[in-house]
This record gives structure tokens, sequence and C-alpha cells, in this order.
């Protein structure tokens, strides 16, 4: 029973990165029907950033309590990440809102690759550490299994920010207009919505949000890695289509229960497959997810809208 | 002699011209630019192979593969575990070609069915995930029962040896000495011929209009009685044997793999090919191939351009290429997305489309 209860702890904090990365996505398919492949690269440059900063505090002032350093680093890092989502949107989608489909994603691939070989650059190419010791160490026992105060942390912003962005969605006048674009872009236009302006918004957000969740995994696993926004984008993404892709709580959702899957499928695995298949193969169960999910119900658990085009 | 005939003969000689342009060039290429550039011929070869495998699925068919790559796993791995000391096998290769690319088909049919539903970004991702189990059974089958030998992947692959004459070693043919990667060469050559005239003959037939009709309405080609299932299950099989016969090929040529040589970046590279040379387009998919695996080469030669203009190396070439070449990727989709040689009928649908 401790495996099960350890692992669904690690899972739930896992879903919460999934499922902010996953917000993404969705919010940008909801209005565009677009994939959005570069999502992934600003997860990663936001924990790259924040990562930079952070360093950089603690070398000039390391008398700061650590939570200050840590938030600096995460204030430098959203907008930072706002603006590249901002410019993704301008470079690679805009210019291509009418071309054939397959054309903004073949630029969104390019600048995947840019911006990974721009980290690359800039920060080389090893595993760079988090100074976990900036935040508190704490460690706590329920149900037999062990949370730390980063993973208490991680579920409790996780929360916040969902609730958040529900109502920024379902009360704001901008998420009206971003309601009003993705149901009919040209209606929308008509009733005097900035269609343009609703687009750049919903890239910033997504990319504020994908910051964020930059942070969180590099503080829970305690390192970053220039190619880590890779593996993570297509698992958020996965968790976007599991819930139904375009729809808010759908996302939050398909999160959640993507990263339980991968922590209880890498925990039991060993044992379901007599020893044959190893925990190494956590990877693979998001993928399983995605393709078991679209071939069956290609609307995902919460989407209702049908998927035609898909 | 008349206009027809005297067309026609130009036309002979052209093809005769290109023949033997195409005999001499490994030649011309080591004496120009170094033995190094005949292996990048070989393996320009070899992509072009697989860009116009993967041209049948996505060109013709419509149907956007990421993860292509797997196939051409297949097809290596099966002419390295039938051809190497990891398993004490040592098939001959006229055993091993048809069996990897029979495999890879069979592969093509398993991710097909279960995808035909799915058009457009949502099948690229579900093959893109294809592609990723594949690589990561292969990077884990190695216990508790050796089968891909893992991470490190299988070494001392057999070459392809003919009547006890293997292209592994250089060779002595008609007075000419010939080292391994001109062997290869024309033994690739000889491929891409097959494998053009091959799609050639597919693009105008019964079902490569099939093709192009699913791709432009799928509903209206079933309306017109095309069995869209079996069409789109055998565009993917088309595709997967030729990355399968491009995958042993590979293996052979190489005499080892891993599975690093399959990772997505690979299936993206061949995509670009077809992108940036012209979907559906034969000629323009080889012109694709040929640049995207010669530009990153040719682009490691920044670090003398730097050190000319600055003194010194700034940014490693090798790290250099790749953002060189994403920035080529967007800029070329935005500029001209239709490709170089883009196919006739893309280029009216362009013409079209445009406001």
């Amino acid at each position: 029973m401790d495996i099960f209860a350890q692992q669904l702890v690690n899972g739930l904090v896992l879903g919460s990165v999934y499922a902010l990365v996953a917000l993404g996505y969705t919010l940008v398919y909801g209005i565009l029907e677009l994939i959005n492949f570069a999502h992934g690269e600003t997860t990663m440059m936001g924990a790259m950033i924040s990562l930079a900063v952070i360093g950089a505090l603690f070398g000039v002032a390391p008398d700061l309590p650590g939570i200050v350093i840590v938030l600096t680093g995460l204030l430098v890092a959203i907008p930072s990440c706002m603006l590249l989502g901002y410019g993704i949107e301008r470079v690679a989608y805009r210019p291509l809102r009418h071309a054939p489909r397959l054309a903004p994603l073949i630029t969104a691939i390019g600048l995947s690759i840019v911006l990974q070989n721009v980290a690359m650059l800039i920060w080389g190419k090893q595993y760079i550490a988090f100074p976990t010791t900036l935040l508190p160490q704490g460690r706590h026992e329920i149900f037999g299994a062990t949370i730390t105060d980063v993973q208490i942390m991680i579920l409790v912003l996780t929360v916040t920010l969902m609730a958040g962005l529900v109502t920024m969605v379902n009360r704001s006048r901008l998420g009206r207009a971003m309601r009003a674009t993705a149901q009919a872009p040209a209606v929308a236009q008509l009733m005097g919505v900035n269609i343009n302006a609703v687009i750049s918004a919903t890239f910033v957000i997504g990319a504020g949000l994908a910051a964020i969740a930059g942070v969180m995994v590099s503080a829970n696993y305690g390192q970053a890695h220039y190619h880590m926004g890779f593996l993570l984008g297509l698992k958020a993404f996965s968790a976007a289509v599991l819930g139904g892709i375009g729809n808010l709580t759908g996302a939050m959702l398909g999160g959640m229960l993507l990263g339980i899957i991968e922590a209880l499928g890498a925990g039991y695995i060993g044992d379901l497959t007599g020893g044959f298949l190893g925990s190494h193969y956590q990877d693979i169960f998001a993928f399983m997810v995605l393709i078991l999910v679209l071939t069956l119900k290609p609307s995902g658990l919460l989407g209702s809208k049908s998927v035609e085009r898909a | 002699m008349n206009v027809l005939e005297a067309l026609r003969s130009k036309v002979w000689l052209s093809a005769g011209l290109l023949l033997i342009g195409l005999l001499l060039l490994p030649f011309l290429v080591e004496a120009g630019l170094g033995k190094s550039w005949v292996r990048i011929l070989d393996f320009a070869l070899l992509y072009i192979m697989l860009a116009l495998g993967l041209n049948i699925v996505v060109g013709y068919a419509g149907l956007l593969d990421l993860g292509y790559v797997a196939f051409y796993a297949v097809g290596a791995y099966c002419w390295a575990l039938l051809a190497s000391p990891h398993f004490g096998l040592n098939l001959p290769f006229w055993m091993i070609l048809p069996m990897g690319a029979a495999l890879a088909a069979l592969f093509g049919v398993l991710l097909g069915a279960p995808t035909l539903r799915l058009r457009g970004d949502y099948l690229a991702i579900v093959t893109l995930g294809f592609g990723e189990i594949i690589r990561i059974f292969m990077n884990n089958l190695n216990s508790p029962v050796n089968i891909t030998n893992g991470p490190q992947g299988i070494t001392q692959i057999e070459p392809v040896s003919l009547f006890g004459f293997s292209l592994g070693k250089t060779q002595e043919v008609f007075g000419l000495t010939l080292s391994s990667p001109h062997l290869y060469y024309y033994l690739f050559l000889v491929c891409v011929a097959l494998v053009v005239f091959v799609s050639m003959r597919l693009e105008n037939s019964r079902i490569g209009r099939a093709w192009v009709a699913i791709r432009e309405d799928e509903m209206a080609a079933a309306a017109s009685g095309i069995n869209t299932r079996n069409v789109k299950l055998l565009a993917f099989a088309m595709g997967a044997t030729f990355g399968g016969l491009s995958g042993g090929l590979f293996a052979s040529f190489q005499g080892f793999v891993s599975p690093e040589s399959f990772n997505l970046m690979e299936s993206i590279m061949i995509l670009a090919m077809i992108v940036l040379g012209g979907m559906g387009n034969i000629w323009g998919v080889i012109l694709g191939a040929i640049l995207v695996t010669m530009i990153p080469e040719a682009l490691r030669y920044t670090g003398d351009l730097q050190r000319a203009l600055f003194g010194q190396v700034y940014v490693d070439p090798a790290d250099l290429r790749m953002l060189l070449f994403g920035i080529a990727l967007v800029l070329m989709m935005i500029f001209r997305p239709a490709g170089l040689l883009p196919s006739k009928q893309r280029k009216r649908e362009l013409a079209e489309e445009a406001p």
C-alpha cells in the first residue's frame, strides 16, 4: 500500500506540471485549431531562465531568504516566456494563418529546433542543478507516503493558477473575447473583438503557465536541461488530448490523470509483466494513452466538440 | 530526321550524360572535396530513398507521418540481428532485405490500422508516439532477454556480399580500385533508380490517383468508390517498405546500429526534405533530400569562416548547424510554403487559395 500511496503523490505532482503545460496547448488549440509544437520549448526556456536568475542572485546575495531568490527567478521567467510566446505567434503562426495546415506545423518544429539550440549555446549541454537548498526541506507523512514541502507548494500553486484561469476565461472581458473567437472568429470580429490581440493574449497566457511549470519541474527534479522541453511537451499534449483538446477542465483532468497513470505504471509495470518490462518504460505510457484515446474516443474524456477535422 | 526523332535523340543524349555524370560523381567528389564526402554522398542516396518512401505517405496520400523513422529502424534492426555475431547469424542479403522490407510493411499496417480515422495534426502526433515507442523498446529490450543490446546497439554487422564479392572492403573492378563507400554508392544508386521508377509508376496509376483523391477530400473519394481503408493502409505499407529497405542498407553500410540513429529528429529531417523540396514531386523530394543531407555537412565549414572573420571560433560549428537548419525551416515555410520544386497540383492550389 505504501508504494501505491507514494506513487499517487508523485503522480499528482507530475500531473500538476503536465496540466499547466497542457492548458497552454488546449488554449491555443481551442482558438486556432493548431498544435503549438514549440510550447514544450517555452517550458524549457522558463526553467532555464529562472535557473540562470536564481544562480546569479544566489551568487551575488547568498544571504537573501531562499524563497525570495526562487520567486525572483520565477518572476523574471514568466514575463520572458510571455514575450517568447508572443514572438512565437508573430513569427511562426501569424504569417501562415491561411496557409495549408502542414505549414505552421513545420515552422513550429523549426522554432523548437531553434529554441533548443539557442538554449544549448547559452547554457551548454550539461544538466543544470537547481539549488534545492533554497526551498524548504520539510517532509511529511500522509497515508504512508512521503510528501515534501516543494511538492505541496507545487500542488497548491497549480490549483490556485487553475482556479484563476477558469475564472478569467469565464468571467473577464478578455475571457469572453477568447470564447467568442474560439466559437466563430469571423462573427467575433464583427462584434468588435480584436482577434489578433486575443490570439496573442492566448499565446502569452499559455507561455506564462508554461514558465511556471518549467520552474516547478526543475525544482521537483532538482535539474534542468536544454532538451527537457521536448518530451515534457509531448506528454502534456497527450494529457490535453486525453482530457479533450480545447477543453480547459479536460486539460487539467487529463494532466492529473496522465501523471498518475505514469507514476503508477512505472511503479507496477515490473510486477505486472513478471519483471520482463521495468520502470525505464515509464515514457511509453503517455504515448500508449495518446494512441488509445485517439483511436477509441478522439474527442477525449470531456471533449464534446465534434473532431471532424482531426 | 523529323522533329520528334530529334527530340527523342536529345532526351536519350541527356539521359546518357546524366548516367555518366552519376557514375563518375564519386570520383569527382573524392577528388574535389575529399574522401569523407563520398560517404556523405552515400547517405544522401539513402535519404533520397527514405524521403521518396515518406513522400508516398505524406505527399501522395496526405497522411502526415512523424514516426517514419520507426520503419527505417525495423529494417535496420532486422538486418543487424540476422547478419551479425549478436545472434551468430549470417543470412545472405537477398534473404534479409526482403524480410526487413516485409516486416516494415507489416509495422506500417499495424500503425495504419488503428489510425485510419485520424487526420492532420492528430495523425502526426500518434505516429510520433509510435516512433518513440519503437525507439524506447529498442533501447530497453536488452534485459531480461538480450534482443537489441540496448543503448549500445549492435556492432560488426555484415556488409552486403554477393557471390563472395563483399562491398565492405576495397575491391578491384576492371582495373579500378574501389573503396567500400564507392561500391555502396553504386549499389545505392541502383536502389534509388528502382525507388524512383516505382514512385513514378505509382504516381499516375490507379492507386496513385486514389491516394491523391483521399488527400484532397476523403469523403468525396469514398463516394467515388475508392476503398479508403485499403488504399490508406496500402500507402502506409508502401512507404514503410521503402523505409525498411533503406534501413537494411543503412545497417549494412554503417556496420553498426543503435537506437540513437532512429530518434524523432531523424523523422523530422526526412519530413523536412519533402517539405523543402516540394511535396508530392519526385524531383523536388530528391532535391530536398540532397540539400538537407549536404547543407548541415557544409555548415561544418562555418568554423573556418568564423576564424577568417573573427580570428577565432566562437561557436562550435556542429552546434550551429542545427540552429541554422531550424531557421531555414521557418523561413522556407513563410516565404515558399510549397517547396523549392512544387508539384504542379500544389502550385495550382496555392494560387487558388491566395487572397
